[in-house]
């Protein structure tokens, strides 16, 4: 196991975001996080990669144990190290190239010498179709190739797993396909993935496995295949009747 | 009017040489001397430094409610009475540093809050510790959105400089006033003495243009 999540809690003042959510991930597997939205899918991701504390929680990640509410500063640099996010709106360094995006963590963070870090980076651009445009500032770029650059940068440091936040809410419809094509090779070549998503279609096709969260709370955990053919709850049922009859119309 | 031909060939090249030799060094020292306090400050707030951030609060508030002539009347012949010996162009540069500082604090800081929340989570994401998160992503962002505020500041400053006179400093202003008295031509020689700050404030507002277009490279950073 690769990682273990149990028992997420996160409240928001008076508001309950999370009410006990657990997760277990195994290596190559690809978990889509689908529900409604307000449902807490957002903050648990963040949760994981402490963008977010969480109220209570225990992750247990390659073997190591971690508290979600106490983990201190070292622990939480370990977390980050093995892991990648990619943001819903991209958040690239506005004021760095597509290079200097990919290559700036590498280097900060005193992982790579500057001649390997660039090398790390040419081949993270290059797995995303980016290598083309590497003095391109994010501005130049469209929605959907700063996604990609986006991308490169978690991965250029060789992440265990890369967590993903509704990577293609932000973009304009004809922008999607590049970037889910891109996550569908990362998907095809093992990488672990945990993505946040609305996209069914790309659930159904890639992920091996699916949480449906409502409200806070893991309402069904199960293979992708199964959720979609025979969802076990009256909940999971009525959200997927609603996709597809979003997706008739 | 032949003499005051004669006035003006005479005193020009004076006040711009005491122009030049203190009016423009003062200047940049003190605008140094801002400019640190203001990333100083700016930066304390920004990262929510506990007693720090009260500190830096109290300064502006004190610094933004009271006169620049009285802080610098209150340092140069105040602090003596205490024992403090103070000489007159380091105070004039300290006191007008710090007091512009404070102006400059508030704008760094709200330039820094306006650098969306995401480039630092992204920054802690890819492993970088939170002064390099700053040093390469928040604060070159920050500054590229203050540098109108902060040229600003350096425009003000170079005729703030005007008012160190009244602790005793012979500059540009205090020359011409000299001039003014003795030959009794305060039109004349107040004259001079503004044409000569409308043009160094000129050359820095070109100046201000260039460096802007410069730091647009990346698109302003705003979307």
């Amino acid at each position: 196991m690769m990682l273990e999540v149990s028992g997420v809690t996160k409240t928001f003042g008076e508001n309950t975001v999370l009410r006990g959510i657990d997760l277990f991930v195994e290596k190559g597997d690809v978990v889509a996080i689908l529900g409604p939205s307000g449902s807490g899918k957002t903050t648990f991701l963040r949760c994981l990669n402490f963008l977010e504390r969480a109220d209570s929680g225990r992750l247990v990640f390659d073997g190591e144990v971690f508290d979600l509410r106490t983990a201190g500063k070292k622990e939480i640099a370990r977390v980050r190290r093995k892991t990648a996010f990619v943001f819903q709106n991209y958040n690239l360094f506005l004021n760095k190239t597509v290079l200097q995006n990919v290559t700036l963590g590498l280097t900060a963070s005193g992982r790579m010498p500057r001649a390997e870090a660039k090398d790390a980076a040419l081949a993270a651009l290059e797995r995303v179709g980016m290598a083309d445009r590497l003095s391109a500032y994010p501005s130049e770029l469209s929605g959907g190739q700063q996604q990609r650059v986006a991308i490169a940068r978690g991965l250029a440091s060789g992440p265990e797993i890369i967590y993903f936040d509704e990577p293609t809410s932000a973009l304009d419809p004809e922008l999607i396909g590049e970037v889910l094509d891109v996550m569908r090779a990362l998907a095809r070549d093992g990488m672990t993935m945990l993505v946040v998503t609305h996209e069914m279609e790309f659930a159904r096709g890639v992920s091996n496995r699916v949480l449906f969260m409502e409200n806070g709370a893991a309402v069904e955990s199960a293979p992708t295949d199964a959720f979609f053919r025979e969802p076990k709850t009256e909940r999971s049922r009525e959200f997927i009747r609603s996709i597809l009859h979003k997706d008739g119309e | 009017m032949e003499r005051i031909w004669r006035i003006i060939t005479e005193s020009f090249p004076l006040l711009l040489e005491f122009g030049i030799k203190f009016t423009i060094p003062i200047t940049i020292a003190s605008f140094a001397v801002a400019f640190l306090l203001s990333v100083f400050v700016a930066l304390a707030q920004y990262a929510k430094t506990p007693v720090l951030r009260q500190l830096c609060r109290v300064y502006i508030w004190v610094i933004r409610g009271t006169p620049l002539l009285v802080q610098l009347f209150l340092v140069y012949y105040g602090l003596p009475k205490l024992g403090i010996i103070t000489e007159k162009y380091s105070t004039a540069i300290l006191v007008l540093g710090i007091n512009e500082g404070a102006y400059m604090a508030e704008s760094l800081r709200g330039a820094l809050e306006a650098v969306p929340r995401g480039q630092l989570e992204a920054g802690l994401c890819v492993s970088m510790t939170y002064p390099k998160i700053m040093w390469h992503v928040v604060l070159p962002q920050a500054f590229r959105t203050v540098f109108p505020a902060f040229s600003n500041s350096f425009i003000a400053m170079l005729k703030e400089t005007s008012l160190i006179k009244s602790i005793t400093i012979i500059e540009m202003f205090r020359q011409a006033e000299i001039i003014a008295a003795r030959e009794y031509e305060p039109l004349v020689l107040y004259t001079e003495v503004a044409l000569i700050y409308l043009a160094f404030c000129s050359v820095l507002t070109l100046l201000q243009r260039r460096l802007e277009k410069r730091l647009d490279h990346y698109g302003g950073g705003v979307k």
